[in-house]
């Protein structure tokens, strides 16, 4: 698949290695040139240094044909809204924002939004370790009434 | 009404000092407890330290019973969670987003944000009533053209006064088109005599602003 990644972080630049490394065609946005050194050599992964919320550093790295769009900034806010512009704007058929606050991530997943919320990722993977359970799907990890509502 | 504003920036505050002068039920969420000090010297209670963009935060401040929530911070993408939850999760009526870079406006609208104002405008706006009678005030850019919409309040000073429509010469590509007398507003036509106190809206496009001053 085509797959646009937004923000260069440790999580973005695992994603990426990991995508390329199964053949996918990969491009990372990244405003900070110095984080793409987090990418490493050799994987193959397209860059575009720019702001993943201005349309025309999103064109630029291929939206339009892009297959998947997957936001992982350190901002939920500006992952939101990348993500709802892919969706929306573009019409890009896979998006996945990473948003740490679970009391937001569970209102934009009403809205159709995917978030992945990585606290309660590590938090369920641990709890499932402690009580020697399987581990389940993602969602079961990604399960937002363990936080309690609002 | 209950105004929420978030955002204690500049544009925050006037906006919260202009509406708690107007009366209005008032609370101004800034998110830095640094600036608590000076927006509380500035407006008064009416000031919550937090983060507007958190549900926590938008529960204590009471989201809920909001009648309207203007995100106004420099960043816009809080502006835009800011607007979306208070009308996803909280069910507010009517929002209010800032929008810093006009090139997020559009998308600001699609994404169900009701009112999208450019920073610029909001600043107009809110000072329009504070700028000395005579001067013309561009109100907004139209986004093609580069044509404005002007306002002009006519003093004893302003050539224009005493004269019909048809004998002011106005700048190429430009025409009065409406004008506020006392209570009344009224469209022109080439037998419209200004008079003094006359607050009259032009279109001009933007390099012919200076030419309709001197002739209004």
């Amino acid at each position: 698949m085509k797959l646009l990644i937004f923000g260069c972080g440790r999580t973005g630049a695992a994603l990426a290695r990991q995508m390329a490394k199964r053949g996918h065609e990969v491009t990372m946005i990244e405003q900070d040139s110095r984080a793409l050194d987090r990418l490493g050599e050799g994987f193959g992964v397209k860059t575009v240094i720019g702001d993943g919320l201005n349309e025309d550093v999103l064109e630029r790295a291929g939206i339009s044909e892009a297959d998947a769009f997957i936001t992982t900034t350190r901002g939920d806010n500006t992952n939101l809204m990348a993500a709802q512009i892919a969706q929306k704007r573009y019409n890009v058929a896979k998006v996945c924002a990473k948003v740490n606050d679970p009391q937001r991530a569970a209102e934009y997943k009403k809205l159709g939004v995917m978030c992945i919320t990585p606290n309660l990722l590590t938090a369920g993977m641990m709890r499932n370790w402690l009580l020697d359970e399987a581990y389940g799907p993602i969602d079961e990890f990604n399960d937002l009434d363990e936080e309690g509502a609002i | 009404m209950y105004i929420i504003v978030v955002g204690g920036g500049q544009v925050g505050t006037y906006l919260a000092r202009r509406l708690v002068k107007e009366g209005q039920e008032v609370l101004l969420i800034e998110k830095d407890p640094s600036q608590e000090g000076r927006l509380r010297s500035e407006i008064g209670d009416y000031v919550m330290v937090g983060d507007g963009c958190e549900a926590s935060t938008q529960k204590s401040a009471g989201f809920e019973r909001a009648d309207v929530v203007a995100a106004v911070t420099g960043e816009d993408e809080d502006n835009l969670i800011v607007c979306q939850m208070a009308t996803n999760t909280w069910g507010v009526e009517r929002t209010v987003a800032r929008v810093n870079d006009p090139r997020h406006a559009k998308i600001f609208t699609d994404l169900g944000v009701g009112g999208v104002v450019s920073a610029t405008n909001i600043l107009y706006n809110l000072v329009e009533q504070e700028i000395s009678l005579g001067q013309v005030i561009p109100l907004a850019a139209l986004r093609r053209g580069n044509i404005e919409i002007v306002e002009s309040t006519l003093t004893s000073r302003s050539p224009s006064v005493g004269k019909k429509l048809r004998d002011i010469e106005l700048p190429p590509k430009s025409n009065i088109v409406w004008f506020l007398r006392g209570e009344e507003g009224y469209l022109v036509d080439g037998d419209t005599e200004f008079q003094i106190g006359d607050l009259v809206v032009a279109l001009v496009p933007t390099e012919f602003e200076s030419q309709l001053r001197e002739v209004m």
